[in-house]
């Protein structure tokens, strides 16, 4: 008996205290925490690049602002989209929840392909990870390094969120069952979350 | 309703109201990042007013669509760490230029 109790006392408690609903929601945290870590350094360390160059070029005269500013957009729209998801199955409508994942998976391929057509229409403008014929050489590795840093996590991310929209049309979620997609989100809204931060520091400013 | 089991569930977020302010807030920060610096705009306010709109907007998707206003302070903290880490980053080589 008292094995027994010795080993009870081993075993991890049930809930944790930070997300009573799951382990893995803290563990999204967690892991996201240090994915902003990873972000802030890259950003720490483009600003420390400008600050003590001479010849940084002004980003928006070398990128443009009106395409990334759609694509601000489409992020903030597919994040809402991903909140009326969870809502949705919320109230037990899984239909719901599969339109609803399906427009956010939408929303990172269009922000995909449009991320594809500006870096092809800087390489083809000169700007590469080596050269920049605007300025500084380090403009072209600190963009592409951190826009594409970035543009992994959204591909990451529709992956992630095509594998909880096939478990939804499975029916797989209910609402009583959602966890899974409010981890899903939390991965979601940090992407968008990282983009306003990049598109501030690397394009407006 | 089997809603009441999770405590944060009673706060209801209108997400229509965050969506109309981010989009609001990214206008305006477009607005405020297209002049380029100049003796009547200098650029440290430039930076402050973009930098402003920026935090702003990262901590709407923060607290509202990752919920984080809802949930226990504790989860919070873990959230701030790696924004102060890297404010400190900056600030520690700041003295070198």
């Amino acid at each position: 008996m008292s094995e027994a109790a010795s080993v009870s006392h081993a075993v991890e408690p049930a809930e944790t205290p930070l997300t009573p609903e799951s382990w893995g929601k803290l563990g999204m945290w967690v892991f996201l925490a240090g994915d902003a870590m990873s972000f802030g350094t890259l950003l720490a360390g483009y600003a420390l690049l400008r600050g003590s160059s001479e010849n940084w070029p002004i980003p928006i005269d070398v990128l443009g602002i009106n395409l990334t500013a759609f694509m601000t957009f489409l992020l903030i729209v597919s994040s809402v989209t991903m909140v009326k998801g969870l809502d949705a199955i919320k109230n037990g409508d899984s239909k719901g929840l599969v339109k609803f994942l399906s427009f956010t998976i939408l929303g990172g391929l269009i922000f995909l392909g449009l991320q594809a057509y500006e870096w092809t229409h800087l390489i083809q403008s000169g700007l590469l990870v080596s050269e920049n014929p605007h300025g500084d050489g380090l403009f072209g590795a600190t963009f592409y390094a951190i826009t594409g840093f970035h543009g992994l996590h959204v591909t990451g991310g529709v992956i992630y969120l095509s594998f909880i929209a096939f478990r939804a049309n499975a029916g797989k979620y209910s609402s009583t069952n959602w966890n899974q997609v409010e981890i899903v989100g939390l991965y979601w809204h940090f992407v968008d979350l990282v983009w306003i931060l990049v598109f501030t520091f690397i394009y407006l400013l | 309703m089997a809603s009441e089991n999770h405590s944060h569930e009673e706060h209801h977020t209108n997400y229509m109201t965050i969506f109309w302010w981010l989009l609001a807030l990214t206008i305006l920060e477009v607005l405020a990042g297209i002049p380029a610096a100049s003796p009547s705009y200098p650029q440290i306010l430039k930076a402050t007013v973009l930098v402003g709109f920026a935090v702003v907007k990262a901590a709407l998707v923060a607290l509202y669509f990752m919920h984080l206003k809802f949930e226990k302070s504790a989860l919070g903290y873990i959230a701030l760490i790696p924004f102060v880490l890297c404010v400190f980053v900056v600030l520690m080589v700041l003295p070198d230029f």
